[in-house]
């Protein structure tokens, strides 16, 4: 007899069981109150497809098993046969918050393998697009935290930001959440003075508007108070654990990748890194708060020092050509055919570069064996291994307040299933 | 270069060091199979060291009749600011490697992932499960015989 059989034969006889009016339930055991409890996939607390077996023992978690891989499309296999460039769309749907920021880590990575450094006008713009992403990121992850907890109004008031930016990302790249804006060596195209008009008028009404979310969710007692003192973890476990970005930084580290190890034009902007000490929910959500201040400071910042320039690095055998210059000259279609026929290839090496991501370290890792396609690309997800402590934060608190931790670890889970 | 680094690691497990590379700036050591947790708790505990973070444990295919699989540890120190990439080899006769969850309790679900992807056997790991396929699944998706495609039929789909 196989498993189904035996399955359907079990299925018969509680169906039998049930119906049989002289059948009554007994419990050996009144006093084990304990169960077990799936949450997930499909919930509206875990921010995607997260799927929890907790174990409860009345209304405390007893123990939880957080199980991954509902939305795994394996893009590590899939960059394996693609060209450096055509990987670049498919980092938009790895953090799908911010995916302006995903296509700069990657090209920052497969740069730092080829060797050529974008030009200083296109780091700027890679940098206010980084931040304007990070913006975007915690604005839901804020919002969908307190909508978790019972604040609905917020979600809604942070929402109407972030369409506001989303009408900028469409302005500058064609596309609201597909942005694939960057490329290897530079931008798909320059940051046009329209764009730059409307990224100013925003961040004229932003800090106002954002003040206002943030003072109805620091004033509420019932947000505060859900959050406070609930799901903590220390410093050394949070470390050993492998968190970072928002989640680490709650924990009274001072570890920020834009600071320690400065990328782009980091190290010419001047920006305060928040750090709280409680390594609780509250501290993970007054981190990205400071946060979203911070990052419109640096934005503001870059604005004014963004030189004039080109936008492209002069290496033409790496840098795909600009469309009007294929159509016209004989070197740049040479060029492009190579491009697009034979691909970057990189010297025969290994890199990993990470970046300090909204959620946290994102990593790529990639092994070159000097083709035009990678030998191996590890996507080092920050989702991933902050969601891996949610156990740790968890277990002995009570099953209401799971969806409060969740909401302030902000996993996404296209980054965390890859 | 880390020179003090790998100097120390040197002085301290000759034997288990095999090469030590450098490329744009960053150091990758090959080590022994065998003494990989010993040149992690080195690398933890070492004053000169210090990697309390373990970023990202991933595998590699070299696609090699001898040392086919590569386990690749990229480490990080939060005190000392600095990155070094430790990596060691599989043979495809003997599937096993130490597990580091011991030194680093967040290389659990990294190294679930290197097995689920590989297939390598992470001893000492205390739950080595898949991280992303389904369980009943038999085959190790980034090893590089694996079809692009996929192989039908190896995920059964459920029942109507």
């Amino acid at each position: 007899m196989n498993v189904e059989q035996a399955m359907e034969i079990r299925q018969q006889k509680i169906l039998a069981a049930l119906e049989n009016k002289n059948t009554s339930v007994y419990f050996n055991d009144a006093l084990d109150n304990q169960m077990v409890l799936n949450m997930g996939p499909q919930h509206p607390a875990t921010h995607g497809v997260l799927r929890l077996l907790i174990k409860l023992d009345g209304e405390t978690v007893a123990a939880c098993v957080p199980e991954l891989g509902y939305l795994h499309r394996g893009y590590e296999k899939l960059a394996e046969n693609c060209s450096y460039h055509e990987f670049i769309p498919h980092t938009d749907r790895l953090d799908y918050l911010s995916p302006l920021m995903n296509n700069t880590a990657y090209v920052l990575a497969v740069e730092k393998l080829v060797g050529i450094e974008a030009p200083k006008r296109a780091q700027y713009i890679r940098v206010i697009i980084s931040e304007m992403a990070r913006i975007s990121s915690h604005l839901l992850g804020i919002g969908a935290l307190a909508m978790d907890v019972g604040a609905l109004t917020v979600f809604t008031w942070s929402f109407r930001e972030r369409e506001k930016m989303y009408d900028i990302f469409e302005l500058l790249t064609g596309a609201r959440f597909t942005t694939s804006f960057t490329r290897v060596g530079g931008l798909a195209h320059d940051m046009t003075p329209d764009v730059i008009t409307a990224v100013k008028e925003f961040f004229d009404q932003f800090p106002q508007k954002f003040n206002e979310c943030i003072t109805m969710l620091n004033t509420n007692r019932i947000f505060v108070e859900r959050l406070d003192g609930v799901g903590i973890i220390s410093r050394e476990k949070a470390i050993a654990m492998g968190m970072s970005g928002p989640n680490l930084r709650a924990v009274g580290l001072e570890c920020d990748l834009r600071r320690t190890q400065p990328y782009l034009v980091y190290n010419e902007l001047d920006f305060n890194i928040p750090v709280l000490n409680d390594g609780d929910s509250l501290s993970r959500y007054y981190v990205r708060l400071n946060e979203v201040k911070e990052s419109v400071k640096i934005i503001l910042q870059c604005l004014e020092k963004m030189p004039q320039g080109p936008v492209h690095a002069n290496e033409p055998k790496k840098v795909l050509p600009r469309k009007e210059q294929i159509y016209t000259r004989m070197e740049e279609l040479i060029h492009d055919f190579m491009l697009i026929n034979f691909g970057v290839n990189p010297p025969v090496g290994e890199v990993y570069h990470a970046v300090e991501a909204s959620k946290g370290e994102l990593g790529f890792y990639i092994q070159s064996r000097g083709e035009g396609h990678p030998w191996r690309l590890k996507i080092r997800s920050p989702s991933f291994m902050n969601l891996q402590s949610t156990p740790l934060l968890v277990e002995g608190g009570m099953i209401s307040d799971i969806v409060a931790v969740l909401g302030s670890l902000d996993p996404v889970m296209g980054e965390a299933d890859k | 270069m880390l020179t003090t680094v790998v100097d120390s690691l040197r002085s301290s497990l000759p034997d288990s060091i095999l090469t030590v590379q450098e490329f744009r700036g960053e150091t990758t050591v090959h080590v022994k199979k065998s003494s990989i947790v010993a040149v992690c708790t080195h690398l933890r505990d070492d004053a000169a060291s210090q990697f309390d973070y373990c970023s990202d444990i991933c595998g590699a295919d070299a696609y090699t009749p001898e040392n086919r699989f590569e386990v690749i540890y990229n480490l990080y120190s939060t005190a000392l600011n600095h990155r070094i990439r430790v990596k060691t080899f599989v043979d495809e006769s003997d599937m096993h490697c130490p597990s580091v969850t011991s030194v680093w309790p967040g290389a659990n679900w990294p190294e679930r992932e290197t097995f689920d992807m590989y297939g390598v056997i992470f001893d000492g790991h205390n739950d080595l499960r898949r991280m992303y396929m389904p369980e009943e699944f038999e085959y190790h998706p980034l090893r590089k015989d694996f079809p692009m495609m996929g192989i039908p039929d190896s995920i059964p789909l459920p029942r109507k």
